[in-house]
């Protein structure tokens, strides 16, 4: 009993059978990224108090801090699927850390965007070459490289192998990035939310943050499922089943 | 938060540019890359799609001309 359900879930480590499965999740995960949008941005704007030192302007954090998480979560996640494909060799690993790329660089991008945004008024400066903002940048141009370095080299198994190695050493970044805030004097501020300690922040305006980074989460695997759906055909297009699938989209349309 | 009219929502206490700055590119870069991921897998299904047709028309030519 316990072999076969443990048969099953391997069974969609094979991109003919992740595939379809993908196509399934997709549209549940967007669905459900749109209503925790929509409860998150409401309960942002309309429920959350006005901030007592901040005023209005803090209500970028119900994207700013979301967007931070992501874009240092998914470069883990991608670490560890580079990581994977190396050990095992499976080919969906390398699939996946490409598909993760191009949305961690984005969500990457709009936490410096509005980290600048919400610097100039708070701190008077768009930018400032603090330890957490210059490590997040670096975190960008990781994105970048890995998505240059993949795209650059023509043979898939060596570009798949230099990419998960410049992930890989990338991931040192990470930790890095998370903990400038309590190992350097940076300007910007500490974690408001820690597993340590209580959060240093209103009740309503935690939960707003909370659900938009649900919501975040449900968009990255959304986008992420569409996206290697599209790597999927393109790396198997010489098998059976995408032969197979492609005279299905012909019949559909 | 109840906020008294429409103008004083947009204003966001004179935060308004970069409140509306940061959501506003959010929103569009989201909305970007969206587009983008699903023209692609349509246009690899379209581009796949005319190399097998090539390949099968190429297949029967042979087989004719034999």
């Amino acid at each position: 009993m316990e072999s076969a359900q443990r048969f099953s879930l391997f069974r969609y480590a094979a991109p003919n059978m992740f595939y379809p499965l993908a196509g399934r999740l997709a549209p549940m995960f967007a669905v459900a990224a749109v209503v925790l949008a929509l409860v998150g941005l409401y309960m942002g704007f309309f429920v959350a108090p006005t901030d007592a030192v901040q005023g209005e302007v803090y209500r970028v954090i119900f994207i700013h801090v979301p967007a931070a998480w992501m874009s240092m979560f998914i470069y883990l996640v991608m670490a560890l699927w580079s990581g994977v494909g190396v050990v095992f060799n499976t080919r969906l690993s390398a699939m996946m850390a490409q598909a993760l790329a191009p949305t961690g660089a984005m969500f990457c991008f709009v936490a410096l965007w509005t980290g600048a945004l919400w610097g100039r008024p708070t701190w008077g400066a768009y930018w400032v070459w603090d330890a957490r903002l210059t490590s997040q940048l670096l975190l960008l141009f990781l994105y970048f490289g890995f998505m240059a370095l993949t795209a650059a080299i023509e043979d898939p198994r060596r570009a798949d192998r230099a990419g998960a190695i410049l992930a890989l050493v990338g991931a040192v970044n990470v930790p890095i990035i998370y903990f400038s805030v309590t190992w350097w004097n940076t300007l910007h501020q500490g974690a408001s939310v820690s597993l340590t300690k209580a959060p240093s922040m209103a009740t309503t305006m935690l939960w707003a943050m909370l659900i938009m980074a649900l919501a975040s989460w449900a968009y990255t695997i959304a986008v992420v499922l569409w996206r290697v759906r599209g790597l999927i055909l393109e790396r198997e297009r010489h098998t059976e089943w995408v032969a197979a699938e492609l005279d299905a989209a012909e019949a559909r349309a | 938060m109840s906020w008294g009219s429409m103008s004083e929502f947009l204003a966001m206490g004179g935060a308004g540019f970069y409140v509306w700055g940061s959501y506003g590119v959010t929103f569009a870069l989201i909305v970007i890359e969206l587009v983008v991921v699903l023209r692609r897998r349509k246009q690899v299904v379209n581009r796949l799609q005319r190399l097998r047709r090539a390949m099968q028309a190429s297949r029967t030519r042979k087989e004719n001309r034999q």
